[in-house]
């Protein structure tokens, strides 16, 4: 399996987005709730200033040519309904201080409008929020113009901010966690028919090129229409090259045939030894590349089925069987005898039936090819402790003095062995498919010294 | 409070001799030394010395590194004091509401809390400034030789027929608070005025009876039980109580149309030094209703809000801006021209 | 014995028919699955040798047609693929052996009888020679009531005896027969098998003759 360098994250990168978002509108709706909350604190402030002002304003008659103002209880006592604020007034007639607060700075009036006039200012160490309105009062035929502050602390309106922006925040935090929670199952579902598209393509063997058919978001489609194009054409592509080696195979392989029947017809029709001599060194030279050629493309194909094995259910018995069915007529010819020992249950076994089978193939086929006429092939089943050992034993020369664990190696043959046309690839093959499926071949030289013992040893499931 | 008044006549004197030290007016000053060397909280109250004497001492049973010293004085001295001369005292106590929630509004108050005054119901404190560590009704005190014969008013409404029905036997014998001398009274009569239309008319035969005007409610009571008086209207009633049992001829009346319920109030002025004892001193205050033994020595009913759910006619006054209206220079001009217009006729 | 050669090279198929002739068979040839499906309409084989690549189509069509008619004549495949990829294919569609291109004619001969003989002989090879059966598929020597059973290279000896009693065969001749083109074998060899089999010939009648310089030959005793 090949990585692939991971540059960012999809997921992450939605989440922290999301999450981003979340935080501004957080923000924001935390300083939208407070200003709000701010405002109609004030207003509500600013609405009982006025009305108190009003009160006062409305209290004020003129007698003996005085203007006399009795105070009314509510004008103050419902500034302290709302909060435990400070109050100060001021009623001032043409400029003197009629009563309440002589210090009470008054704000400059509008010309005659009779609107309140809002201000904010510190009086007496503490911020305060004022109404100042003026009426008209006639003191005789004279009216003179009478100036009414209220003035109100805002501790209140601290008091408001501090609980509105607690609340603001908590319900800001429970948003952020909410929408950052949903974010993440948002990134999450949005992201698994990605995930889904990858696990079916993961899934699938190493030979389904179909295309898929998957249910696909629509984001998804070009994504998929360009695996399912790339996928084809890789179908294609690997159609042509099979087609191609099939091809190349047959017509290489068709005329070496054509050649070899050839050579034995003419090998059985002429007489001089010498003539006879050149044509059986032809036949030979063809089998040798027909050999080589074969097990090439067996061992390509190995590798190939190695890094994907398509593994069933087998029975390791019954696989021993076939190969000994397959090889016999070979054996027959040099009257070499092929014995196979299998235990009575069946030796159920996950792997590659076409791998097994050509490994365990090149074994027997090897022993034959080293066996003497007239011998002994001893295929044989047993259960090992934890293992499957397919041993196969014959009676030919062994290994010679070589390494044993250099005969695996790939085009490496025996010491003894340069008059038998052969690749040296064959226990090579054995030996991957062996590892593929978390085994190995073990190479031995037979009890008594004749002979050689291979065995291919399987993990049992 | 008995000796207020002799206190009142004295005053003048008082100052003459405290000195050049401050133009306001004492009435007594006394220092409760420390049992361990430690800080001295300086007292302003309004209360009589005698009274407090017992809360004092078992303060100091609980904090004997506090010294005290306890200054009484008018309530509109204490205002001078603390509002026009900036007098140095670490707590003032004072059953004038509407001037102590003018030293609060006007900014003369420190800011205070702790688990006590948390505990406070909110008509009992204002912007954590002001605590009421009292509740006393104003009630009406009868003498019951006066009312052997007569059905005994239960509400204002009562006492105007009793009064207009029988002037013979009421007339000089009627006794209430002068409220151009007590603050406390002003404070009852302007509440009153406040609450009931039928106020004005009371006063208005009360003036017509020739009532005799108090300024302490001490007066009025001894002048009830000596059968001076028949009635004594606006009495705070925690004094009355405390001269019931030796006195067979008073009897207490509650209006049944309403209470006015003074608060008696504590504050720390800004010219504090001794904060932390004068916040001990509050914290102590505040739990005289854990204390039944100093309720009885001082006769100071604690503020304990089930008497209110009890009896519908109680009304707390309430602290807050509503109090500085009558101190309003206009409104209280107003108020007095009335008021003595009505009364003497 | 009657083959079918399916094979559109005509050159190897030429090869092939030559080959097979000299051991004696008779074998007629189709360049294509349309002869081919005419033959077999015509005439009852023995044994289909089917090459897979034809220019009118896949072997494998052709090996799934005659299955599904229950021919049960024997198809060995011709294979120029490779045996990884191609051998469970075969196999599956209902092959009865394979061999991959080139190949050993003896080995092909091996194959075929072993085919035959897994069907069960249908169509029995025996040959007599003065009361002497040979049976090719059991690989047996009747011999009045004794049987007689005989290695494979026994029978192959005898085979060549059989075809032609009387004939002589030379020594070199009788080798190519018996052995492989890879196996190093001295003449002598030969004397070994032939020993065999006149011990297997006893009181038959019937023995191989040692012609002086020339080789041998099957005989009848006077």
């Amino acid at each position: 399996m090949s990585t692939v360098a991971a540059s960012g994250s999809i997921r992450r990168r939605l989440t922290l987005q999301l999450a981003a978002i979340a935080v501004l509108l957080s923000v924001a709706f935390f300083l939208i709730v407070r200003g709000v909350a701010e405002q109609a604190a004030g207003q509500t402030q600013d609405q009982i200033l006025a009305a108190s002002a009003t009160s006062i304003a409305d209290a004020l008659r003129s007698e003996k040519g005085q203007v006399q103002l009795e105070l009314p209880y509510s004008a103050l006592s419902m500034l302290g309904s709302v909060s435990e604020d400070r109050v100060f007034y001021r009623v001032a007639i043409a400029g003197r201080t009629l009563t309440g607060y002589d210090d009470l700075p008054l704000p400059a009036l509008p010309e005659a409008t009779g609107e309140p006039v809002f201000a904010t200012f510190d009086y007496r160490g503490e911020p305060v929020r004022s109404v100042t309105l003026s009426r008209n009062v006639s003191i005789g035929e004279r009216p003179v113009e009478a100036v009414i502050s209220v003035a109100q602390t805002r501790l209140f309106l601290g008091a408001i901010r501090a609980r509105t922006s607690t609340i603001a925040a908590a319900v800001g935090l429970a948003f952020f966690a909410v929408a950052v929670s949903l974010s993440l199952w948002a990134a999450h579902s949005a992201l698994r028919p990605l995930e889904r598209l990858a696990l079916s393509v993961t899934r699938r063997g190493p030979k389904d090129l179909r295309p898929l058919r998957a249910e696909t978001p629509a984001e998804l489609v070009p994504l998929v229409a360009a695996l399912n194009n790339f996928m084809e054409r890789l179908r294609a592509s690997l159609a042509r090259s099979e087609d191609f080696i099939a091809e190349a195979a047959h017509r290489v392989r068709t005329p070496l045939a054509t050649l070899r029947t050839q050579a034995e017809i003419a090998y059985r029709r002429v007489e001089r030894p010498e003539n006879r001599a050149a044509l059986k060194e032809m036949i030979l030279a063809i089998d040798e590349s027909s050999r080589s050629a074969g097990q090439l493309l067996d061992h390509a194909m190995v590798t190939f089925r190695t890094d994907h094995l398509e593994t069933e259910q087998l029975d390791l018995g019954e696989l021993a069987c076939d190969t000994r069915n397959r090889l016999e007529p070979t054996a027959e010819l040099k009257d070499i005898g092929l014995e196979l020992e299998l235990p009575d249950a069946p030796a159920l076994f996950e792997g590659d039936p076409i791998l097994l089978e050509n490994a365990l193939r090149n074994i027997v086929d090897n022993a034959i090819k080293y066996s003497p006429p007239d011998s002994l092939v001893r295929i044989a089943l047993h259960i090992c402790g934890g293992d499957y050992v397919i041993g196969v034993c014959d009676e030919g020369r062994g290994f010679g003095t070589g390494d044993l664990r250099r005969m695996t190696r790939r085009f490496s043959r025996g010491t003894n062995v340069e008059d038998i046309v052969g690749s040296g690839l064959g226990l090579t093959i054995a030996d991957e498919v062996a590892r593929a499926h978390g085994g190995r071949l073990e190479l031995a030289r037979n009890k008594g010294g004749k002979g050689a013992c291979v065995s291919l040893v399987l993990p049992r499931p | 409070m008995r000796l207020a008044c002799l206190a009142t006549a004295l005053m003048a004197i008082a100052a003459t001799l405290a000195g050049a030290a401050h133009a306001f007016e004492t009435e007594e000053e006394r220092r409760f030394p420390a049992a361990r060397p430690g800080s001295e909280l300086r007292v302003i109250s309004t209360a009589d010395t005698a009274v407090f004497t017992p809360i004092i001492l078992a303060f100091q049973a609980e904090n004997p590194e506090v010294a005290v010293t306890y200054v009484t004085a008018s309530s509109r001295e204490l205002m001078k004091a603390l509002y026009e001369e900036g007098a140095q005292f670490d707590l003032a106590i004072s059953s004038a509401m509407d001037l102590q929630t003018k030293l609060a509004n006007d900014g003369l108050v420190r800011n205070y809390s702790s688990e006590a005054t948390a505990r406070l119901p909110a008509w009992a404190r204002w912007r954590n400034q002001v605590f009421a560590f009292t509740q006393e009704p104003a009630v009406l005190v009868l003498s019951k030789s006066a009312f052997a014969d007569l059905p005994v008013p239960t509400t204002r409404e009562e006492l105007i027929r009793l009064l207009r029905d029988n002037p013979e036997r009421f007339y000089g014998r009627i006794g209430t608070y002068d409220v151009r001398r007590s603050g406390l009274g002003y404070l009852f009569a302007t509440q009153d005025s406040r609450n009931t239309e039928s106020y004005w008319r009371l006063t208005e035969i009360m003036g017509r009876l020739g009532a005799r005007l108090y300024c302490c409610s001490s007066d009025m009571i001894s002048d009830v039980s000596s059968g001076r008086l028949a009635l004594a209207y606006n009495v705070l009633g925690s004094y009355a109580e405390a001269q019931l049992h030796e006195n067979e001829n008073i009897l207490i009346v509650e209006p049944g149309d309403y209470l006015n319920v003074m608060l008696r109030t504590a504050l720390i002025p800004n010219t504090a030094r001794n904060i932390e004892a004068a916040g001990k001193m509050i914290d102590f205050l505040l739990s005289l209703g854990t204390r039944p033994e100093l309720t009885r020595k001082t006769g100071l009913p604690p503020v304990d809000p089930s008497v209110f759910d009890r009896n519908n006619a109680f009304r707390p006054i309430r602290l807050g801006p509503g109090l500085l209206v009558f101190l309003d220079r206009m409104r209280r001009e107003t108020f007095l021209r009335s008021w003595v217009s009505s009364i003497e006729q | 014995m009657r083959y079918l050669l399916v094979e559109d090279n005509e050159r190897l198929a030429r090869a092939i028919v030559t080959r097979l002739t000299l051991d004696g068979h008779a074998i007629d040839h189709a360049p294509d699955l349309e002869t081919a499906r005419d033959c077999i309409a015509g005439t009852s084989y023995d044994l289909i040798l089917l090459d897979i690549m034809l220019p009118d189509g896949d072997g494998r069509g052709f090996l799934e047609e005659q299955r599904r008619k229950e021919g049960t004549t024997p198809v060995i495949v011709l294979t120029a693929r490779s045996e990884v990829s191609d051998r469970v294919g075969m196999l599956d569609l209902g092959a009865d052996d394979y061999i991959t291109k080139p190949f050993d004619f003896s080995e092909l001969e091996a194959r075929c009888r072993a085919v035959l003989r897994r069907q069960g002989g249908a169509a029995r090879n025996e040959k007599s020679y003065r009361g002497v059966v040979l049976d090719s598929l059991a690989g047996t020597l009747t011999i009045g009531r004794r049987r007689e059973r005989l290695r494979n290279r026994e029978l192959r000896l005898c085979e060549v005896f059989f075809a032609a009693p009387g004939r002589i065969f030379s020594k070199p001749h009788l080798m190519d027969r018996l052995f492989s083109f890879s196996e190093e074998v001295s003449e002598n060899a030969i004397e070994v098998y032939v020993g065999r089999l006149r011990k297997k010939l006893e009181g038959s009648g019937v023995r191989i003759e040692t012609v002086r310089g020339l080789g041998y030959r099957l005989v009848g005793e006077k």
